[in-house]
């Protein structure tokens, strides 16, 4: 386990740095930015100031190195739009993507599950066959015109819920979120069920197809007969032997909610990190571009070790050791 | 007496129902549609986070609806002699911390400009002019220039004044609130950035209050978005909004609309510099002999060949006005003389068989498509108005921010941009449109078609000089004129914007494309 956490550990900063290259040049070939920032008014003298104020009269191979030497310090670049650290604009926006993804997350898991069991353990009942009907409607909807048409119907037909934006922020043991608020919840909904529709209609049938595929095996028939209760078999054998492609889908479903939330986020105006760096793509602020992507190679490395150890714990079969290929 | 118990009765409810809406009456809620950045006045020349600031602090001159300079911070402006101009100040003015505001806050706000740094776009463009800065009295500032310099009164109405307290202090502590101090109808609240900018009023305000003791400025940059927060009450007005939905909101009962042709010019740049142009060959694609774009006869075909009637008509939705020249004629400095050009096809083919392209060329025409109203179906359209008369034109549209440093490097041909006065004047247009680029001069500084008539510099340069405004706005009219009739730029239509509100709210429109709370009033 401690071998392969090492070689895991290793392996992740050779994907940071090769990304970083890959990040640093795509950015650097979108164009440049003090086109993009500097007023229309602004003479060649002004435009030349400015660029190198910003640090862009360098060479490309010398701010590479620069922002290298200070990445290994912790500090990621200073935004060229905000004039504040990279790093504590994008921790600024976590909270509020952080909520909207767990929300999602959650709800998706809640839906998902049970109704995928019931389809995968009925599979001829006519609910069933409505349910997965329904779960290929929830993730053929394109998420932009399915969260407008949340807008239109429930904040604008009927006035049940907000429209946009991100409601009012609670505290609860030290911890701020809107989920905290009465407020905050009903701004929260819509969004959120918005981004957890296509998900539950992937776990649906996940859950369905594991659960199919489990029912055959010979240790569900042995439990039947060895007697166990229905309930027993079900709780226990079918689902955990299921949980194995679900965590890895869930795992990065999690990763991709957070960092691509993106278009959710522009539609419900929800002050999260997805707006963040859409934004920071339009006004080409690199060094937050730069960051924020680091940031979410991070994530998907961390979340995908924690999956890899999900699966030790859940099926004591898979060992964590270094495998030589 | 049932009669009478019914009366109480009703009169009870209006009034706790006037109650209520009082209550709400105080508030308002405004969806913007650009992302504000930052809320220190002097880091970023960009429209959105002036827009804000303007809220907060004041200029010594401001601008009206129609980007008439009227009296800010300062009372009384005049030139003296050819390089000074002397500032009176407004006596009695406190900012929001109590202290009050004198020259000596000028003089820090001027610094600060200078100073501030990291930033992306400098005020500078504002105050350069300023050589030296002297204090006459508490209340009277004596600004020295090189030369007669008739704009200073537009620069001065373009940054804002700070305490001078907080002359050092870094964008940051305005971020955290901490310094953003200012003389403006309202205070910060709060602010989350990127989510909602909160202000409340100013009760020390010198001028009139404003109606709104709260105002509320959601950030909502999804045009769809915003257009349904409009409609589902969450917020009582909205800018921008998108051509396509103004019909649907227009038949809707519960709003109503406030628009304004604004001083933003959409035109298509040309290549009057190269020989050999890259976006330009025959049909058969092998290069010209020369670049047809240095023929005037061809520019005005091009020109002509332009049905802008039917641009603002089908592709704006009647939401934009055909132009003739740089600025709407209202604006200072324009010309009576000069009209849209007529769409005459044929006119336009007889002018390219002059020029001895009679069987036209093929032309890629370049555009943003997320920087002004409809762009891109803009260039689409022109397109296809120029293959009516023999010119074959492919379009290809892209997002702005890869497009502005390929405009920049003079990359294309021929390709559409927008220009917006910030000093409401021609002079603003010309100068950075089509006078001769010069790096040193910083004159034709946006001119990225690089055209050059030294007729026009001579009559735009005298202009720049005189402190008239009689005389510089005849002056600036005769240079527009120059430049328009030999084509150096050509003109398409004037933007108009659109704001969404609540019905019973009335706002002032602008020209400059400003969402103001303070013009936000309830309709009597």
């Amino acid at each position: 386990m401690t071998v392969f956490m090492v070689r895991r550990l290793m392996q992740s900063v050779v994907v940071l740095l090769v990304m970083s290259v890959i990040v640093f040049l795509g950015v650097f070939a979108i164009g440049n930015p003090v086109d993009i920032l500097i007023s229309p008014d602004a003479d060649q003298l002004e435009r030349e100031r400015a660029i190198r104020a910003l640090g862009l009269d360098r060479p490309l191979w010398e701010q590479y190195f620069v922002f290298l030497a200070n990445a290994a310090k912790g500090d990621l670049g200073r935004s060229f739009v905000f004039n504040e650290p990279a790093l504590r604009l994008i921790f600024e926006r976590m909270p509020a993507t952080l909520e909207l993804a767990g929300t999602a997350v959650v709800l998706s898991l809640v839906v998902g599950i049970p109704l995928g069991l019931y389809a995968g353990l009925k599979p001829q009942a006519a609910t069933s066959k409505g349910i997965m009907a329904g779960s290929i409607v929830g993730f053929s909807l394109p998420t932009f015109w399915q969260g407008l048409m949340f807008i239109m119907v429930f904040a604008v037909m009927l006035g049940w819920l907000p429209s946009t934006g991100r409601g009012q922020i609670g505290t609860f043991l030290g911890i701020r979120s809107s989920l905290f608020t009465l407020d905050g919840l009903a701004h929260v909904i819509l969004p959120a069920v918005n981004l957890a529709l296509g998900n539950a209609a992937l776990i649906i049938r996940l859950t369905r197809a594991g659960v199919r595929e489990t029912l055959l095996q010979d240790y569900i028939k042995f439990a039947r007969a060895k007697g166990l209760s229905h309930r027993r078999v079900v709780g226990v054998h079918v689902l955990r032997n299921i949980l194995i492609p679900l965590v890895t889908v869930v795992g990065l479903e999690i990763a991709g909610l957070i960092a691509f939330a993106v278009v959710t986020e522009s539609i419900f105006a929800w002050p999260g990190m997805g707006k963040l760096i859409i934004d920071s793509i339009n006004q080409l602020d690199r060094p937050v571009m730069v960051a924020y992507l680091m940031m979410i190679v991070l994530l998907f490395i961390v979340i995908n070790l924690i999956v890899d150890v999900l699966y030790s714990v859940i099926d004591p079969r898979v060992r964590l050791q270094d495998v030589k290929g | 007496m049932t009669l009478a118990k019914r009366t109480i009765g009703v009169a009870v409810a209006a009034a706790i129902g006037f109650a209520a809406a009082e209550g709400r009456a105080q508030d308002l809620a405004i969806g913007l549609g650009a992302s504000v950045t930052s809320l220190d006045p002097h880091f970023h020349a960009l429209a959105p986070n002036n827009n804000i600031a303007q809220h907060v602090f004041n200029s010594l001159i401001e601008q009206d609806e129609n980007q008439k300079l009227i009296q800010g911070l300062a009372v009384s402006w005049s030139a003296r002699g050819d390089d000074k101009w002397i500032i009176k100040l407004r006596p009695g003015v406190q900012f929001s911390d109590g202290s009050d505001f004198t020259a000596e806050d000028v003089i820090a706000s001027i610094k600060r400009v200078a100073w501030v740094p990291n930033s992306p776009s400098p005020f500078t463009i504002y105050t350069k002019a300023i050589k030296e800065a002297v204090i006459v009295d508490p209340l009277t500032i004596e600004l020295r220039t090189d030369g007669p310099y008739p704009l200073m009164p537009n620069d001065l109405s373009n940054f804002f004044i700070v305490s001078k307290k907080f002359v050092q202090a870094p964008t940051e502590d305005f971020n955290r609130m901490t310094a953003a101090v200012g003389t403006g109808a309202y205070k910060f609240a709060d602010y989350a950035r990127g989510d909602r900018i909160v202000l409340e009023r100013n009760e020390g305000y010198w001028d009139q209050k404003p109606e709104w003791k709260k105002v509320t400025f959601r950030l909502i940059t999804n045009p769809a978005a915003r257009v349904a927060a409009l409609l589902a009450g969450d917020v009582q007005m909205i800018e921008a909004v998108p051509t396509a939905d103004i019909e649907k909101l227009k038949q809707n009962a519960n709003l109503t609309l406030a628009q304004a042709a604004s001083n933003r010019l959409i035109y298509l740049h040309m290549d009057h510099q190269r020989d050999a142009t890259p976006f330009i060959a025959d049909k058969q694609g092998k290069a010209l002999a020369k670049n047809p774009l240095k023929d005037l006869r061809v520019r005005q075909a091009l020109s002509k060949a332009i049905n802008r009637d039917g641009i603002v008509e089908r592709v704006m939705e009647g939401v934009g006005v055909p132009a003739g020249q740089l600025l709407a004629e209202s604006f200072f400095g324009t010309s009576k003389n000069l009209k849209p050009e007529k769409y005459d096809p044929d006119g336009a083919k007889k002018l390219l068989a002059e020029a001895g392209y009679p069987n036209g060329f093929a032309i890629t025409l370049h555009g943003p498509n997320d920087r002004y109203i409809n762009d891109a179906r803009v260039i689409q359209t022109v397109a296809q108005m120029w293959s009516r008369v023999g010119v074959d034109a492919k379009v290809e549209a892209l997002p702005w921010a890869t497009y502005a440093a390929k405009a920049t490097n003079q990359e294309y041909s021929i390709f559409l941009v927008g220009w917006g006065s910030g000093t409401g004047e021609t002079s603003s247009t010309l100068r950075s449109l089509l006078a001769t680029f010069n790096r040193d001069t910083g004159m034709g500084q946006a001119n990225r078609g690089r055209y050059s008539n030294p007729e026009l510099d001579k009559v735009l340069g005298e202009a720049l000089k005189t402190v008239n405004s009689a005389k510089r706005a005849e002056l600036l009219a005769q240079a527009s004129e120059i430049g328009i009739r030999d084509v150096g730029v050509i003109p398409l239509h004037y933007e108009v914007s659109t704001w969404g509100l609540k019905k019973g709210l009335k706002y002032v429109a602008r020209a400059d494309q400003g969402t103001l709370a303070m013009e936000v009033t309830t309709a009597k």
